[in-house]
């Protein structure tokens, strides 16, 4: 889903910002754990980083605000495991395993972790670029069900591409297991006035990392 | 944010109660074949000993030091990392924004709470918190005075949202009074919330301090 909770920026009321000094990597020794499994289950290839964010974005907004980060990973990971056949809920629910697992085509090996690669998220051009930098651009106004990487404070709004970022997997397919459905992306870049009203300070201005199907000329 | 967000609710039999279902989440998950537990365990050590803000700070420290550097980092900020980073490539898609006495950068992630894990490690709590993401693109300025740092009011506010898999280090401005110093001594300046663009690397006063 796009409209909920975890589309965060503009929203009022969650207070001030307030650092910790010294923090840990983890405060609790669980946290490494959820993050840990984490990379590991997605290292199977059965999900995208997308359908993982779109898992959370699932959770009730009560639950969600209610999460901290990696108690929000640990109830995505659980709902997924079981949403993929590879956890029944009895065994959720015994804590333990009922059953053999079924044979996966990639798990995480310890040379993997010791190799610690990350992702890439490129693909080649399926098509040239439409936009270039210093292209006036429209985003568009979309509402989609499904997930989707344009903020709603961004949609609908007047700005410029100022950089192309080349041609990568798009979120709003991947999530929804169509495919990397590859898109260009780029940097557009947005003054404050245009975001939040006359009001704000002209002296701002804000960027996304928008995906082709976001915009239109303008 | 910190108590709001992350903590007051883990306290007590809530906190109890996960800590189980994330260790039965464990034993399921290694009994039925789908993960090696010292795979994990080599996972946690990476994110608590091999990644965090020294990788960052090395690399700003030679790029305050080597204007070569500086302009291939700013130019594709992956290759260079990769060839500067002995311990592992970097995300593919590092943008490096430099700081001005025209512009100050400062990074968030709205949607979720995409950070430059291979250059600066795990985020902070108050990064992935609710009043950061939702105050960073509309009240940059705020969020800045609450973090101590104040620019001239003419100073450009460039806010990123990293709302794709790019992601994007702060190059901050070099402190005054550091001439001649080395590498090392430079890469001391330089804190995790400079290159998020929360803060600027201190000056030599305040090493001392």
């Amino acid at each position: 889903m796009s409209n909920t909770i975890h589309d965060m920026g503009g929203m009022h009321g969650f207070g001030p910002v307030v650092g910790e000094p010294s923090e840990p990597p983890f405060h609790e020794r669980w946290e490494g754990r959820v993050l840990a499994m984490q990379r590991a289950m997605g290292a199977t290839g059965l999900w995208t980083i997308d359908g993982g964010r779109a898992s959370l974005e699932t959770l009730p907004p009560i639950a969600y605000l209610a999460a901290s980060y990696y108690a929000r990973w640990f109830l995505g990971l659980e709902r997924r495991v079981v949403a993929y056949g590879l956890v029944g809920e009895d065994e959720i629910a015994a804590g333990r395993s009922l059953r053999p697992g079924i044979r996966l085509n990639r798990k995480l090996t310890l040379e993997d972790a010791k190799a610690n690669r990350y992702t890439r998220f490129d693909r080649p051009a399926p098509a040239p670029a439409r936009f270039k930098p210093g292209d006036p651009v429209k985003t568009r106004n979309i509402n989609p069900t499904t997930h989707t990487r344009l903020p709603r404070y961004a949609r609908g709004k007047l700005g410029t591409v100022e950089a192309v970022r080349g041609c990568h997997v798009f979120p709003d397919s991947a999530a929804i297991g169509a495919g990397d459905n590859p898109q260009w992306l780029y940097t557009v870049v947005f003054p404050a006035r245009e975001l939040w009203g006359e009001a704000a300070d002209p002296a701002i201005r804000v960027s996304i990392e928008a995906f082709e199907p976001y915009l239109d000329p303008a | 944010m910190a108590a709001d967000d992350h903590h007051s609710h883990e306290h007590g039999s809530e906190l109890s109660d996960l800590q189980l279902r994330v260790k039965a989440l464990e034993t399921i998950l290694t009994e039925k074949g789908y993960v090696d537990p010292a795979a994990l365990d080599q996972i946690v050590e990476n994110a608590e000993t091999k990644i965090g803000p020294h990788i960052g700070a090395r690399i700003v420290a030679r790029a305050w030091s080597d204007p070569g550097f500086k302009r291939r980092l700013l130019e594709d900020a992956s290759e260079v990392v990769n060839s500067l980073v002995g311990f592992d490539p970097v995300a593919a898609h590092l943008i490096a924004v430099e700081n001005t006495p025209s512009r100050h950068n400062v990074v968030v992630c709205t949607l979720c709470s995409c950070y430059p894990w291979s250059v600066l490690g795990l985020p902070p709590v108050w990064y992935k918190s609710a009043p950061y993401r939702s105050r960073a693109v509309i009240d940059p300025k705020g969020v800045l005075a609450e973090f101590g740092v104040k620019l001239p009011p003419e100073t450009e506010i460039r806010v990123w949202d990293s709302t794709a898999e790019t992601r994007f280090l702060v190059l901050p401005m070099r402190p005054n009074g550091t001439d001649g110093w080395s590498e090392d001594e430079l890469a001391r300046l330089v804190t995790r919330d400079s290159m998020v663009g929360t803060g600027l690397a201190k000056s030599p006063s305040e090493l001392k301090r």
